[in-house]
């Protein structure tokens, strides 16, 4: 089974098939972003713009602001959660208030490539 | 590519929805397949139904669309009966109590609660009195907005009411407009004091005279939400009544053509005008979308528009007892946060049948309106009891508070909002006294960039944010200040970001007090504001806690409803079945 994700709503929540699973208005903090200024954002998702599979990863960009400094904007992706068997179908969220890192899809970055 | 919700609406949308939430709902909420539920949650909105936010799975938010606000006689006793025997939930809200209607920005009706099982009677009941909730949610027309008092008002120059009816009639389960790329949202004004608030519409029809001729000029592009705010432009078009369906059909038909169906962000038409400009879209409507030679615009009324213009003249939010121009009156009374009570609603059913003739009408400040009142009859009516909580004369604070939905019920909301305001109001009330000639002064609470508060065009608007306070989350509010309508609109300037919710009404205490000692003889809060730079403004507007008491500020999204006992997601008894008894969860 393919794992099916949209955001619906106006981006008020990420669909993992076809169950809401990650909602906006949560506070996530990301480090080594280039976010805002500063060290860690401390990110209020305001609506998920982007969404999209990278197995076993669920990821999103999230529209929102860092609390901190008032920076708005866009993220890059976002590890929100997993589907580790695709067949079985089951969601499992990471928890929003433990740091993330935001990535850049860009492959050039990564060692040995 | 187009997106999901394109692909759902290309299988089933538009009137064929019907017959399937029917069958739903004759079968119960567990024979939508859990595999489609996003699919048809997405396709029920165009029958004005919205599945509510997490947590409260199996219960729907139901919209009734009702043109230019206008409840004829007989209609309200239905919503307050309806209200009262479905519109129940599983906990008690602690301000309006188990059942209640809300006004809308948009002159229509909100009930919460509503079980799939009860449509069918539901359905059965709004539409034995001509109601409906077709289109009232969803990409299509949705409900035409426009002067509450329109076809009896005295400032009336074209009687705008048959044409919104008319609007209304010919786009409403029309499939030819039925699936839009996005919501298509019309204002129709027939007055010259402009509260139709056509400039913040997608498509507005504004009173104009050409060559001695009374008809509309046409505006296009307006919209407040996801902080991408623009007003109307003028495409400078001329239409006399009886062609106004045939450019509103052209114009929606560009929309259908042209809207941007990859990218639902991008896809209202206010981005189209962005991209085109008011010439090209004229250009395009003339060629491709009407057949007959657009007038140019006519002389328009604008420099007469009071309505929200910061200035406390004209009828403004129509609170208040004001003459007819068939000499009869109608009385506008405050509804803080445009939420009534099902009880209170049968009331003002029974009010409005005895001391008028029985219709009523919804503002666009969320409020109510009794209408034809003979003189005789206006003392009697001021003297019933339902008029002290719901007042012709209201404080300013009362009268100024509009609220959206929040996260009582509202996916998108960051914040609580209607509880909220209520408290807000309320403090203010016996706290703040504003300058003897500022009758009018609003404030609207948005819970999200949505707008769906209108917080854009108020003088001290608030938008729901996080903050941090002694380390910990709580719901805060960005403040902006001196936004409005009239002859030049202008959106709020956002001064003061992410104030803990409970330092607002400070802040506001603080404003006021302020404004009163720095204005100009006879300057307006409107003018005030617009005489001066942000960071001025930030300066006048200073947080701080007062006696005011916020039980909202944890995160309320993260409870299945704010005002439970036990108010933890895991204790939601959703999803419920048909009697409202908790369904067995797959966990």
């Amino acid at each position: 089974m393919t794992t099916d994700v949209h955001q619906l709503d106006d981006g008020a929540w990420i669909s993992v098939n076809d169950s809401r699973e990650v909602n906006v208005s949560d506070l996530w903090l990301l480090a080594r972003s280039d976010f805002c200024e500063c060290e860690t954002t401390d990110f209020l998702a305001e609506g998920f713009v982007k969404v999209g599979v990278d197995h076993p990863n669920i990821e999103a960009r999230i529209a929102g602001q860092c609390i901190a400094c008032g920076e708005s904007g866009v993220t890059d992706w976002l590890i929100v959660g997993r589907v580790v068997d695709p067949d079985a179908g089951d969601f499992y969220g990471v928890v929003h208030e433990s740091v993330h890192f935001p990535e850049k899809r860009t492959r050039l970055a990564r060692p040995g490539e | 590519m187009p997106s999901k919700v394109e692909k759902w609406k290309d299988e089933v949308y538009g009137n064929e929805i019907r017959e399937h939430l029917l069958e739903f709902a004759e079968q119960g909420w567990e024979s939508i397949p859990e595999d489609e539920h996003d699919a048809w949650f997405e396709r029920f909105k165009w029958w004005g139904l919205y599945h509510q936010r997490s947590g409260q799975e199996s219960y729907f938010m139901m919209r009734i669309g009702t043109p230019n606000g206008v409840i004829k006689p007989g209609q309200l006793e239905v919503i307050g009966e309806v209200a009262k025997e479905y519109a129940t939930g599983p906990a008690d809200n602690p301000e309006f109590g188990d059942a209640y209607c809300d006004w809308t920005t948009r002159q229509s009706i909100q009930l919460h609660w509503i079980k799939l099982e009860d449509i069918p009677e539901i359905f059965e009941k709004l539409e034995s009195v001509g109601l409906t909730t077709q289109q009232a949610c969803g990409d299509s027309w949705r409900n035409i907005v426009g002067c509450p008092v329109a076809g009896k008002d005295k400032h009336e120059h074209i009687d705008a009411w048959p044409v919104a009816e008319e609007l209304h009639e010919t786009f409403k389960g029309n499939d030819d407009y039925a699936n839009l790329p996005r919501k298509w949202k019309v204002a129709v004004t027939g007055c010259d004091e402009g509260c139709g608030q056509g400039d913040i519409n997608d498509l507005a029809f504004e009173p104009a005279e050409k060559d001695g001729e009374l008809g509309f000029n046409v505006r296009v592009g307006g919209g407040l939400s996801r902080k991408e705010a623009r007003l109307a432009r003028d495409i400078d078009v001329w239409v006399p009544p009886e062609q106004a369906a045939d450019v509103a059909a052209g114009m929606s038909a560009l929309f259908n053509e042209y809207g941007d169906r990859d990218d639902r962000f991008n896809a209202r038409i206010k981005f189209l005008m962005d991209e085109w400009g008011p010439e090209k879209m004229r250009q395009v409507l003339q060629d491709e979308f009407v057949d007959f030679e657009l007038e140019t615009a006519g002389e328009d009324m604008r420099d007469q528009y009071t309505y929200n213009s910061g200035g406390n003249e004209g009828h403004d939010d129509h609170v208040g007892v004001h003459e007819q121009d068939d000499g009869n009156y109608y009385v506008g009374l405050n509804v803080l946060v445009g939420r009534m009570g099902a009880d209170d609603t049968l009331e003002l059913a029974d009010i409005a049948e005895e001391y008028g003739s029985g219709e009523v009408r919804l503002t666009q400040r969320q409020n109510v309106i009794i209408m034809d009142v003979p003189e005789e009859n206006l003392e009697d009516l001021k003297n019933e009891p339902l008029l002290e909580d719901y007042s012709p004369e209201p404080s300013p604070f009362m009268r100024g508070s509009i609220a959206c939905t929040g996260t009582e019920y509202c996916s998108l909301s960051i914040v609580e909002t209607k509880n909220r305001q209520v408290r807000y109001a309320r403090w203010l009330k016996d706290n703040v006294e504003l300058p003897a000639d500022h009758e009018d002064f609003h404030i609207h609470l948005s819970g999200c960039t949505a707008s769906c508060a209108q917080p854009q065009i108020a003088d001290v608007s608030l938008r729901g944010m996080k903050t941090r306070k002694d380390g910990e989350p709580v719901e805060a509010l960005d403040i902006g200040l001196g936004g409005g309508l009239g002859e030049d609109p202008r959106f709020a300037d956002w001064v003061e970001m992410r104030v803990p919710a409970d330092e607002v009404p400070g802040a506001i205490e603080n404003l006021v007090n302020n404004f009163k000692d720095r204005r100009e003889d006879g300057e307006t809060f409107r003018d005030f504001v617009e005489a001066r730079d942000e960071d001025t403004l930030a300066d006048l507007v200073e947080p701080e806690e007062t006696d005011y008491h916020d039980p909202y500020m944890h995160n309320t999204k993260m409870t299945w409803y704010p005002y439970a006992e036990d108010d933890d997601m895991q204790s939601s008894p959703a999803p419920t079945n048909g009697a409202g008894e908790p369904l067995p969860s797959d966990d």
